[in-house]
């Protein structure tokens, strides 16, 4: 199965090389960034896509995608959170917030490992995942609910209502 | 100093000064006198990644003056004083500079290989008992020499990837990977076959073969070779011997023209394993699957192992005297103009040389070899799968080998060929006779190694040796002459062919005197002007370029570029 790319994003993307005169490797991350800010995630065939494009082995670019955490590998949910546990965090409660948006949004993550870090709810509208540092370390914890930024939070209701 | 060639520079290696061409890479310089340097990653005919820092060695250059100070005075040999840098840096990858010292003895050296021991074996399995590369494994070498005894990790060790088919002749173990990426260089770089890589890198690090591909192309065993651990492992070779048991001979390959320089492993007369042995004229350090990989047949319950004679229509077993009596009286009885030999460029030039005597001694009328052509493979296999062509244009005189064949086939259908001597071909399979016209023979001697549909019509079958079990020399498709040596003693009552042809000879009458090969050498060596005078010893185990063909090994042209590119030592 092959990759359907709108032809905007492969002209935007074609201009992102552009960027990368001394060799298309370099764009790799990129090429990768743009692909899944537009499919979510970065499944095997825009791994074959995006080595295509660059003339490279798909085996290069896996290496890449399997090195940055912040690629997903499998599909996030309508809204992707990602909560921050790096030290600050942690102390400040990260593990409970965790907890309870877990529980809140109907995520079991008992499946989670180093390699799947990313659960699922079953309705498919949340995923959640740990992070590390998102930088805001004095106003623990953080987390960040696709591209938003959340500190101190405290209360997770109010906080999902943002969310429908 | 006013003497000095220009491209060789002065360093200082452990104390002694030395001089080396300029652009020689530390660990090279090391080696070359002496002081070699432990490594995992660097591969002379790769590239350089310096990711193991297994070569860490002390280094330092004379101290660059301070703005206002003097710079350092030179001692009497013109050499300057070393300033020793604190760090230690990789040997492999950074070249020598002038005047530069290099320590790879002492406290900093020492320590730094102790580290990286200590690190690679913290999440090593240390199941050494049941892992093949036991006894050749550099993990164990340098342990002896660097290593420490204890280990200081006292945490899980993380569990990787076993057992885990990256191919169909090969099988991974990720918990032994040092991740010194050879294997991934060799793909990229050598077999053009780029699947393998290291994915989640990191405390997880893994060898991966690319989801839905797999390391399958030809030349893929050679990873199993430069792996410098036990996590590629030949599927062929898994668990059938400790290395330490087998005896190794340094030979030659006989699947095709190129004659790629080999190490047969055996012991107590059974091959185990084959391996490239590096020349760099030939084969450079690899060799292709298809040809390592092809001499299971050698101790196949196929072996002729007795000397058969027609009775009837079976055969029955006879003693060699028997055999050869019976094969010379015939051959007496026929004229030579109706006898034809059908040779192979299978054999050694000392073999094909004890053929011309037979042939001018008989007065032959008809004498070539089957040809054997396939694709080259744009890498080590040659077009030519025969690997002496060349012995057989010197030292038989034939211009264009198996172009006679036809001819003979005719000569046999017309009754102007009576006898047949085929040495080391099986006709029906391998040259296109049919059974129909070797029927119509008066006579038919046949060896072979191997029992096949050839023999089963020959009056008289003669077990002949095959490459494993003979010495002798070949010339391959660049004109090089190379020795092939005895590595297996042949099965049963088997001869080496040049020991067949010389009894004929001597059965039918003509001269004998020859016992062993080397005197057939010489003898060679004397008569063929291409040859010289050249001795069995000058050749050694590298062999020497004989006669100018023109042909060339692709996969070393391309090896040349890099070398010349400065992108691979070599």
């Amino acid at each position: 199965m092959s990759l359907e790319v709108p032809k905007e994003l492969e002209k935007e993307i074609d201009e992102r090389i552009t960027h990368y005169p001394e060799s298309k490797r370099s764009a790799v991350l990129p090429v990768l960034h743009a692909l899944q800010h537009h499919f979510r995630y970065i499944d095997e065939n825009a791994v074959e896509w995006a080595a295509a494009k660059l003339d490279l082995e798909p085996i290069k670019v896996l290496e890449v995608v399997t090195f940055y955490p912040g690629f997903r590998q499998t599909a996030p949910g309508k809204y992707h959170i990602r909560v921050c546990r790096t030290l600050s965090c942690a102390m400040s409660g990260s593990y409970e917030l965790m907890e309870s948006l877990c529980e809140k949004t109907g995520i079991d993550r008992s499946g989670v490992t180093h390699h799947d870090p990313i659960a699922v709810s079953a309705d498919g509208k949340f995923s959640i995942e740990f992070a590390e540092c998102l930088a805001s370390c004095g106003f623990g914890p953080v987390c960040m609910v696709e591209d938003d930024f959340h500190e101190a939070v405290t209360d997770v209701d109010e906080l999902l209502k943002q969310y429908p | 100093m006013s003497e000095e060639k220009p491209d060789l520079i002065d360093v200082q290696i452990n104390g002694e000064w030395h001089k080396f061409p300029k652009g020689t890479r530390m660990i090279e310089a090391c080696r070359a006198v002496g002081a070699d340097v432990p490594h995992y990653c660097y591969h002379p005919k790769l590239t350089s990644p310096g990711n193991c820092r297994m070569c860490l060695v002390e280094m330092g250059m004379p101290p660059r003056p301070r703005p206002g100070e003097d710079p350092p005075e030179p001692d009497e040999d013109g050499h300057l004083p070393i300033g020793w840098m604190p760090r230690p840096a990789i040997a492999c990858a950074n070249t020598i500079a002038p005047n530069m010292g290099i320590r790879t003895t002492g406290e900093l050296t020492e320590g730094c290989r102790k580290g990286v021991m200590e690190l690679l074996l913290a999440n090593h399995p240390l199941d050494c008992p049941i892992c093949d590369q036991a006894g050749e494994c550099t993990l164990q070498e340098y342990s002896v020499e660097h290593g420490k005894s204890e280990s200081r990790f006292r945490e899980r060790k993380v569990k990787k990837p076993k057992n885990v088919e990256v191919g169909p002749r090969i099988r991974l173990d990720d918990e032994r990977c040092i991740m010194c990426s050879r294997c991934i260089r060799f793909t990229d770089e050598i077999a053009d076959d780029p699947v393998l890589g290291f994915t989640d890198r990191g405390s997880h690090t893994v060898l991966t073969v690319y989801p839905g591909r797999e390391l399958a192309n030809n030349y893929s065993l050679n990873t199993v070779d430069i792996c410098p651990v036990g996590a590629l492992t030949s599927n062929d070779f898994r668990f059938q011997m400790r290395v330490w048991f087998m005896k190794e001979v340094k030979t030659i390959d006989t699947n095709c023209g190129t004659g790629c320089n080999i190490t047969v492993f055996s012991r107590q007369g059974k091959i185990y394993r084959i391996t490239p042995r590096q020349n760099n004229d030939v084969n450079s350090d690899w060799m292709p699957d298809s040809h390592r990989l092809n001499f299971h047949w050698i101790d196949s319950e196929a072996r002729l192992t007795e000397p058969l004679i027609k009775l009837g229509d079976s055969h029955k077993p006879a003693a060699w005297t028997e055999a050869i009596a019976l094969a010379s009286d015939k051959l007496n009885g026929i004229d030579g103009s109706e006898i034809a030999i059908i040779a192979s460029a299978r054999m050694t030039n000392e073999e094909l040389f004890m053929v011309d005597r037979l042939s001018k001694h008989l007065k032959v009328g008809h004498v070539d070899t089957v040809a054997r052509k396939g694709e080259n493979d744009g890498y080590l296999i040659s077009e030519d799968r025969n690997p002496n062509t060349n012995g057989v244009k010197l030292i038989l005189g034939l211009d264009d080998p198996g172009s006679q064949i036809e001819a003979i086939k005719e000569g046999i259908d017309q009754g102007r060929i009576k006898a047949l001597i085929s040495l080391q071909e099986n006709l029906i399979d391998d040259a296109g006779f049919t059974a129909e016209t070797l029927q119509k023979l008066d006579f038919f001697v046949h060896s072979y190694p191997l029992a096949n549909p050839t023999a089963d019509l020959a009056d008289v079958v003669l077990p002949g040796a095959c490459w494993a079990e003979k010495s002798g020399t070949m010339i391959n498709v660049t004109g090089r002459l190379q020795r092939l040596n005895e590595a297996v003693d042949a099965p049963g009552q088997t001869l080496t062919p040049w020991e067949i042809v010389r009894d004929l000879i001597q059965a039918t009458g003509g001269g004998n005197g020859i016992y062993s090969v080397t005197d057939i050498f010489n003898q060679l060596s004397a008569e063929v002007s291409e040859f010289d005078g050249i001795t069995w010893g000058q050749i050694g185990d590298l062999g020497v370029p004989l006669i100018e063909t023109g042909v060339t090994i692709p996969l070393l042209e391309r090896e040349k570029e890099r070398i010349a590119q400065g992108i691979i030592v070599g």
